[in-house]
């Protein structure tokens, strides 16, 4: 249970950091870490106590697997990821170029 | 189980150092240790598939985020933030925090969870699929349309990317 | 033999080549390998990825464009699409439903067992090394313009 509370902190942290700072970069790293704690969260609930990696093997028959749902769901998740991180830093390289900052309150003076 | 925690709260105090440094390069290379610590954490709960991915996902994205933070004018940007915008967020971390600690008494203990359909999957993968890492036998035989979303969402995000980022076309 | 001077310096040109083959091979067999051992279709795509970035990184964008050009990344990319829909598609044709596993099962624990699973793994590996590749050289190619253009409305 305590994995549980732990596992949330980090991703109230990552929360934390997605409201409060203005920088670009900074939120993009919030957004991040909001994304590992809950990768995190769903294989903390498919473990089995004393369980095995779920692949089958060919001479020891093993009855005691973890359960395998949560990894096959985070397995494309992690991906997916990787994907709305390199779109996030796209845009944010050609908000750069545009406005010279990372600063959104800037970038918001600046768009009239 | 001790080393589960001391891992995480490795991975929480590097969470706390990248929010908080001001160089953004040395906040970006602090997310990648994160990364790390979540690659162990996935190695220890028998998770061998995610870890592969987690790991070289992490060095992959550790490359783009650097390729967005060298080169700029300003590595050290000091931005202040409104005290409205911080108390809100605490008042939202905490409120989250709270709730979440009342609906983690619904949920399974640590260590036995429900396995509704994973036994059935462990039980059916070899004879139905053939196939014996039962990961590779959910994804791309039970559950296969998650995958081909999974496709489409980074072909769409591709796409963006290179629409964002063309070269040719562009009015300069 | 007269060395470009693009890229890093000689030593680290000296050992991207003994390494870079060495990682495709890795990213290779964990393709292939991805319904008996842990692995599969999505890191071995990041890890053949990683490879050509690594050349990129030692060489300079010139050389490695020469083996891999934009434009096969791109068609690589879709032809990897294409290949995972095909073989979804296979399984209505033949057989009753999306994603039914026709072909046979073979052996358990062989190398060509488990039917079209393999085949969906060669499928998303082409499409997430190529689609992280091209992503790459996105972010690579685009030069920010030099600071004084600050003022000029573009």
């Amino acid at each position: 249970m305590s994995l549980y509370i732990l596992c949330l902190i980090l991703f109230a942290i990552g929360l934390y950091c997605l409201i409060v700072k203005k920088n670009l970069i900074k939120k993009i790293v919030g957004l991040g870490i909001t994304e590992y704690a809950v990768n995190l969260f769903f294989i903390l609930l498919g473990y089995t106590k004393g369980g095995e990696a779920p692949i089958l093997s060919k001479d020891t028959p093993i009855t005691n697997f973890v359960d395998p749902l949560p990894q096959a769901l985070i397995l494309t998740s992690i991906v997916i990821g990787l994907g709305v991180t390199a779109l996030m830093v796209a845009i944010t390289v050609r908000i750069y170029e545009k406005y010279r900052t990372f600063d959104i309150n800037e970038i918001r003076r600046l768009k009239g | 189980m001790i080393e589960l925690h001391v891992i995480l709260i490795l991975m929480i105090i590097g969470a706390v150092v990248a929010m908080e440094l001001e160089d953004m390069l040395s906040s970006v290379i602090a997310l990648g240790a994160v990364g790390i610590g979540l690659t162990l954490e996935f190695l220890l709960l028998r998770a061998p598939d995610l870890a592969i991915t987690q790991l070289v996902v992490e060095i992959l994205s550790l490359i783009i985020l650097i390729r967005a933070t060298v080169g700029v004018s300003l590595p050290r940007e000091r931005i202040a933030t409104r005290i409205g915008y911080f108390v809100f967020a605490l008042v939202f971390a905490a409120l989250f925090l709270f709730f979440s600690y009342k609906a983690l008494a619904q949920l399974p203990v640590f260590g036995f969870p429900i396995m509704k359909m994973g036994s059935l999957y462990i039980k059916e993968a070899l004879a139905k699929t053939g196939a014996a890492n039962i990961v590779a036998a959910v994804i791309l035989d039970f559950r296969g349309y998650d995958t081909l979303g999974e496709a489409t969402i980074l072909f769409t995000s591709v796409i963006g990317v290179l629409a964002v980022l063309r070269i040719k076309g562009r009015k300069t | 033999m007269k060395e470009d001077n693009s890229g890093m310096s000689l030593i680290v040109k000296r050992i991207t080549k003994i390494t870079v083959s060495l990682i495709f091979l890795f990213g290779v067999y964990i393709v292939l390998h991805g319904h008996l051992t842990p692995g599969g279709g999505f890191a071995g795509g990041v890890i053949i990825a990683l490879s050509f970035i690594h050349l990129v990184l030692a060489f300079g964008k010139e050389v490695a464009l020469k083996k891999m050009s934009q434009a096969t990344v791109s068609i690589i990319e879709s032809l990897g699409g294409l290949m995972f829909w095909g073989l979804a598609l296979l399984g209505l044709i033949f057989g009753s439903y999306f994603f039914l596993n026709i072909l046979p099962k073979g052996r358990p624990f062989d190398l060509f067992s488990s039917g079209i699973i393999i085949f969906c793994n060669i499928a998303i590996f082409l499409k997430v090394g190529a689609g992280l590749f091209a992503i790459f050289l996105a972010l690579a190619f685009i030069r920010l313009p030099p600071e004084e253009k600050k003022g000029e409305n573009r």
